[in-house]
């Protein structure tokens, strides 16, 4: 009985998550250029479109350079201080943790407001660049989370054998850490380009006047009204969300990730 | 390795890169926002520097208030909702297989990470006349004609709910897999139904984690700047919304800025209650 109940309960919940992304692939392989579900018709040029059409291609090549070099700047960011966080006792050093995590806690706009005003002031602002850096403070938190836990799973013994050994730092973080750390490298990035593919208002406020990525070319788009070309972006957008992490998840211990305990245990 | 404390200079070498980076493109822009907000604004979009308040007494006003009010109205009811539906979903989905847990999380995870743009544009669509639910009540023959739900406080709440309900669940989830088992497994064998065992158990055991997560989802809530746009009419604009109509097409920065500030606030106040809250359930 109320595991039928439970059934029903997930099914909706289910429902619910799917239900804009069902309509949407709907809609975009209508045959015209209107929007109607069910469709009329099947085509799948508005999925071409994305790479036919200039203005889409363009917006769709920026953002995949601003989501591939600002989440690798993300993860330059965060393992160095994840490591010393982890290899040091420095207390007062929790203050950049701290600090790595609150543009993600804050409501978004902040920190876009507050680039926009840094960037307005000291001259840069409208340049591409100034959005990876943007980016990758915004989203510094995904892989500093990852990565120090990442770094709390690492047996300290392990190391200490290579310390006794004479290994030093540098070959200790070559030989020891980095093959250890390295699924957590892959998660944080996975996670900070997923997130920056899709991030509107940083890049928006910073590069908005002379850069489209491709959520600023779909806003932008639906203040003129309605092209199907948005719907096969949104598949798109989702398709590679749901493949990334599947990716996370099948490589790495995305339970763990998120939070719960070790598989051994549950 | 035993963690020591750093001895040499050169030990603090691996600080050195992303402590400048944090410090030259995080507190630098905080601190220029703030500088901004006591700024005089100059016509055409330009301010000079200057000491004054003028940008907060702006808040003074009863259209400010509205809005200030409306936010707050808004991102509450969105974090119950998200709540009242996530805790029984976490619950359950704790109990699951792994496999099917990892289905969901990356279902989730996939949901989570959507734009707003795409969000707001996904529901718009669902919501639309032309290609809406509707449609299908009307096929169904249980409405007559199909209608346009939007733009709509319903719509507006929708939207957000489905933004917040992923983040919602990613919160409770570690809590909720830590919870022991045999507190469920006590009550069932003592003869509590699982439904009565849930809400007599499980959820005061909770209460900590949910007052928690409330905040926290109140704040992600308090972040939408898209969807209200989007799904809703100008009296649906939230504080957000009025922020970056402010600095992008008001031009007003010292106004923005100084509502931003007010925004930090707020959110930083709720912070230190969440902080307070977890204190208190680690003590409990």
């Amino acid at each position: 009985m109320t595991g039928a109940l439970s059934k029903v309960y997930f099914f909706l919940i289910g429902l619910f998550l799917a239900a804009p992304m069902i309509v949407v692939a709907g809609v975009s392989v209508n045959a015209k250029q209107t929007l109607a579900f069910p469709p009329k018709g099947f085509s799948l040029s508005w999925y071409g479109e994305i790479f036919l059409n200039p203005e889409w291609r363009n917006a769709l090549f920026a953002s995949l350079t601003l989501a591939i070099l600002s989440a690798a700047l993300a993860v330059a960011i965060a393992l160095p201080l994840a490591w010393f966080l982890w290899r040091r006792i420095a207390p007062w050093a929790n203050i950049f943790q701290l600090l790595g995590i609150a543009p993600f806690t804050l409501p978004p706009v902040i920190t876009a407001l507050g680039l926009l005003t840094f960037w307005a002031t000291t001259g840069f602002y409208g340049q591409p660049w100034t959005a990876v850096v943007s980016h990758a403070i915004f989203f510094v938190t995904l892989p500093l989370v990852t990565l120090s836990l990442g770094f709390t799973a690492i047996d300290r013994s392990l190391v200490e054998a290579a310390a006794t050994m004479g290994a030093d730092d540098r070959t200790i973080f070559r030989t020891v850490v980095l093959p250890l750390i390295l699924p957590y490298i892959v998660s944080g990035y996975a996670f900070a380009f997923v997130l920056s593919l899709n991030e509107y208002i940083v890049a928006y406020m910073t590069v908005g006047f002379t850069m489209e990525t491709l959520p600023i070319k779909i806003f932008n788009a639906l203040r003129y009204g309605y092209t199907p070309t948005m719907a096969s972006v949104t598949i798109l957008f989702v398709a590679t969300a749901a493949v990334i992490f599947s990716l996370v998840a099948r490589f790495g211990d995305l339970p763990k990730l998120l939070g719960a305990m070790s598989s051994d245990d549950t | 390795m035993r963690r020591e404390a750093p001895q040499k200079l050169s030990d603090y070498g691996p600080l050195f890169f992303p402590a400048m980076m944090l410090i030259v493109f995080f507190v630098v822009p905080f601190a220029t926002m703030i500088a901004v907000s006591f700024f005089q604004r100059q016509q055409g979009g330009f301010y000079v520097p200057a000491f004054e308040l003028a940008n907060y007494q702006r808040f003074l006003s009863l259209f400010f208030a509205n809005v200030l009010g409306f936010s707050l109205m808004l991102a509450v009811t969105v974090a119950i909702c998200c709540i009242v539906l996530a805790v029984p979903f976490t619950y359950l989905l704790t109990r699951m297989t792994r496999k099917v847990q990892i289905v969901w999380l990356v279902a989730l995870l996939s949901v989570l990470s959507l734009s707003e743009v795409i969000i707001g544009f996904a529901w718009s669509t669902l919501f639309s006349r032309t290609a809406g639910i509707t449609n299908l009540l009307v096929m169904a023959g249980i409405m007559s004609e199909a209608k346009a739900l939007l733009p709509s406080f319903g719509a507006v709440l929708t939207g957000m709910v489905y933004q917040a309900f992923p983040y919602t669940v990613l919160v409770l989830y570690p809590a909720l897999v830590r919870l022991d088992p045999t507190l469920t497994e006590a009550a069932r064998t003592l003869g509590a139904s699982p439904v009565k065992a849930f809400f007599t158990v499980v959820i005061p055991a909770l209460r900590n984690t949910i007052t928690a997560t409330l905040i926290m989802v109140f704040i992600f809530a308090l972040g939408s700047y898209l969807l209200p746009q989007l799904l809703g009419r100008p009296q649906h604009w939230t504080l957000s919304v009025l922020i970056t109509d402010q600095a992008i097409y008001q031009s007003n920065m010292p106004f923005a800025a100084a509502m931003a500030v007010f925004l930090v606030l707020v959110t930083l106040g709720l912070v230190a209650l969440t902080v307070l809250a977890g204190r208190k359930g680690e003590a409990a």
